[in-house]
C-alpha cells in the first residue's frame, strides 16, 4: 500500500504591497504551500488615491502595489471591501492610537479576524502575515504579537515566517505542514535582513513605503480628521470625507463651516464630483479654483467664502472679483467681492 | 454567456477593481463585463487583476473623460 499524497495545504496572505509580506508570502510558497493574498481597503489606504487626482502625478501611473506583488510572486489576490466596519476601528480603538490617528493595533486585530473569516469560508488552512518583532512601535512588538492572535480569534493558525523563530511554534508547525528550520528570526526597525533575503529569493523590485501603510499615520491628514470630528460634534465619519480630506487646502474660517480648495486641475476636477452635495463657489471674473463649502453658512459667511475663493483665484490682487456662489437648496448668486489679503488669512485656518 | 455593464465612474482605486472583482464573482466563464471608470488608474489595476485571477482584458476604449474596459471571465484558474 501506498502513502496516500499529502494534502496540500492553504495559507491567506495579508498582503500589503510592501517587501515584508511579499517576502512572507514567498517563503510559504518555497514550502510547497498554496498561497492567495487578501488584502483590505479600509479607505484610508494611501494606495492611488491622490496620485489619480493630481494632475502632475498622471504623468507615471502609478501601480496598485499589492496587485503588482499578487502578480510577480504568482498568486491571486482577493481585493475586500471594509470600508463600513473598518469604522469601528478607526473611532474606538480598544488600544488607542498610535503618534496619529493610527489605532494600528486594533486594526491589526482587525485584519487578521477578517481574513480568519476568510479563511474558514474558503477551506484555509493558515494565515501569515509580514509583520516582524520590534518593526513598528505600536502594533509590532513580541507583547502585541499574542494580542494579535488572541483578538483575532485566529490562534495559532497565524504564522509570522519572518519572525516565526521568536515566537511559540504555531500549527502549520507542529502538524509539519511548514518546516520551521526555513522560518527567519528577524527583529528591529533595520531592513537588511529583508533586503538580502530578497536578493537570495530574486525579488530585486518592491516599493519601500515610508511610515505606515495608510493616512491615519500622517499627521496632517490626522490633524484634518481631528478637526472634522470636532467640528461636527462626533466621531463619525462617511467616505466622502475621508476622501475628501485627501484632497485640496482645508481652511476653517468660523468653527460651523470649513471650505476645501481644490490647488490645481486634477484637484478640482475630482470637487467637481461634489457640486452637488455642497454649497460651492468658484470666481468668474478671474480663472480660479472650485471651493466647497462644508458646514452651514450664513450672509456673512457666505461673504467671506467667496472673499478666499478671490483670494485663492489668479484675481488676488484686484479689487474686486466676480465669484458665482451655488448654495446648496438656492438660486445661483453673484458675488462681487474684494479678495482677502494674506494677511487677513489668520495661519490658524488652514488645517 | 452574457454581457453585463458596471459603472465605476467617479470612484478612486482601488474601488474600480473591487467592484469588477465583486460583479465577476456572479457571471460565468465567457460572460463579459464592460466597465466604465474615471479613475485612468483602473487602466493598470483591472487588466492586473484579470491576469491574476485568470480572465481576461479584452481592451478598452475612451470617451470624453470616461474609460470603459471590458473583460471576459475565465474559469478562474
Ligand atoms: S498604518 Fe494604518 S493600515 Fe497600517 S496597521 Fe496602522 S492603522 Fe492599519
Amino acid at each position: 500500500m501506498t502513502n496516500p499524497t499529502p494534502k496540500q495545504r492553504k495559507a491567506v496572505s495579508l498582503i500589503s504591497g510592501g517587501l515584508d509580506s511579499m517576502l512572507a508570502t514567498q517563503a510559504m510558497l518555497d514550502q510547497g504551500i498554496h498561497v492567495e493574498g487578501i488584502n483590505f481597503y479600509t479607505g484610508f489606504c494611501v494606495e492611488g488615491h491622490t496620485h489619480a487626482i493630481r494632475k502632475k502625478d498622471k504623468a507615471k501611473p502609478k501601480r496598485n502595489n499589492a496587485l503588482w506583488v499578487a502578480e510577480t510572486l504568482g498568486i491571486k489576490l482577493h481585493i475586500i471591501d471594509v470600508i463600513d466596519e473598518y469604522k469601528d476601528v478607526v473611532i474606538n480603538p480598544k488600544h488607542g492610537y498610535g503618534s496619529n490617528l493610527n489605532p494600528c493595533l486594533d486594526c491589526k486585530c482587525f485584519m487578521v479576524r477578517k481574513a480568519h473569516e476568510w479563511l474558514q469560508e474558503n477551506d484555509f488552512d493558515f494565515i501569515i502575515t509580514g509583520e516582524v518583532i520590534g518593526q513598528r512601535p505600536m502594533s509590532q512588538r513580541r507583547d502585541t504579537m499574542p494580542v494579535i492572535q488572541r483578538e483575532s480569534g485566529a490562534e495559532d493558525r497565524l504564522l509570522r515566517p519572518l519572525c516565526a523563530k521568536f515566537l511559540p511554534e504555531t500549527l502549520p508547525e507542529r502538524e509539519g505542514w511548514v518546516d520551521r528550520d526555513r522560518l527567519y528570526d528577524f527583529t528591529g526597525r533595520g531592513r537588511k535582513p529583508q533586503i538580502a533575503l530578497a536578493a537570495k529569493m530574486g525579488i530585486d523590485d518592491f516599493a519601500q513605503p515610508a511610515g505606515g501603510c495608510c493616512f491615519l499615520t500622517d499627521a496632517a491628514y490626522s490633524n484634518k480628521l481631528s478637526d472634522l470630528w470636532s467640528a461636527r460634534g462626533d466621531r463619525e465619519y462617511e467616505i466622502d470625507d475621508i476622501m475628501l480630506l485627501k484632497v485640496g487646502r482645508h481652511l476653517r474660517p468660523r468653527p460651523h463651516f470649513k471650505i476645501i480648495v481644490g490647488r490645481e486641475e486634477g484637484e478640482n476636477r475630482f470637487l467637481e464630483g461634489y457640486r452637488k452635495q455642497f454649497t460651492h463657489l468658484y470666481t468668474t471674473s478671474h480663472p480660479g479654483p472650485l471651493v466647497l463649502l462644508d458646514g452651514t453658512a450664513d450672509a456673512d459667511d457666505l461673504q467671506l467664502a467667496a472673499q478666499l475663493a478671490a483670494r485663492f483665484s489668479q484675481g488676488k490682487a484686484a479689487d474686486s472679483v466676480r465669484v458665482e456662489l451655488h448654495e446648496k437648496g438656492a438660486e445661483m448668486r453673484i458675488l462681487d467681492v474684494k479678495p482677502l489679503t494674506n494677511d487677513e488669512i489668520p495661519v490658524g485656518w488652514y488645517l | 454567456m452574457s454581457h453585463h455593464e458596471l459603472d465605476a465612474r467617479r470612484m478612486l482605486c482601488p474601488m474600480p477593481v473591487i467592484k469588477t472583482q465583486n460583479q465577476v464573482l456572479k457571471l460565468t466563464a465567457g460572460d463579459t463585463l464592460d466597465v466604465t471608470c474615471t479613475d485612468p488608474g483602473a487602466l493598470n489595476d483591472i487588466p492586473a487583476w484579470c491576469r491574476i485571477n485568470g480572465h481576461e482584458y479584452i481592451g478598452h476604449r475612451e470617451q470624453d473623460d470616461e474609460i470603459i474596459i471590458s473583460v471576459r471571465v475565465g474559469d478562474g484558474d
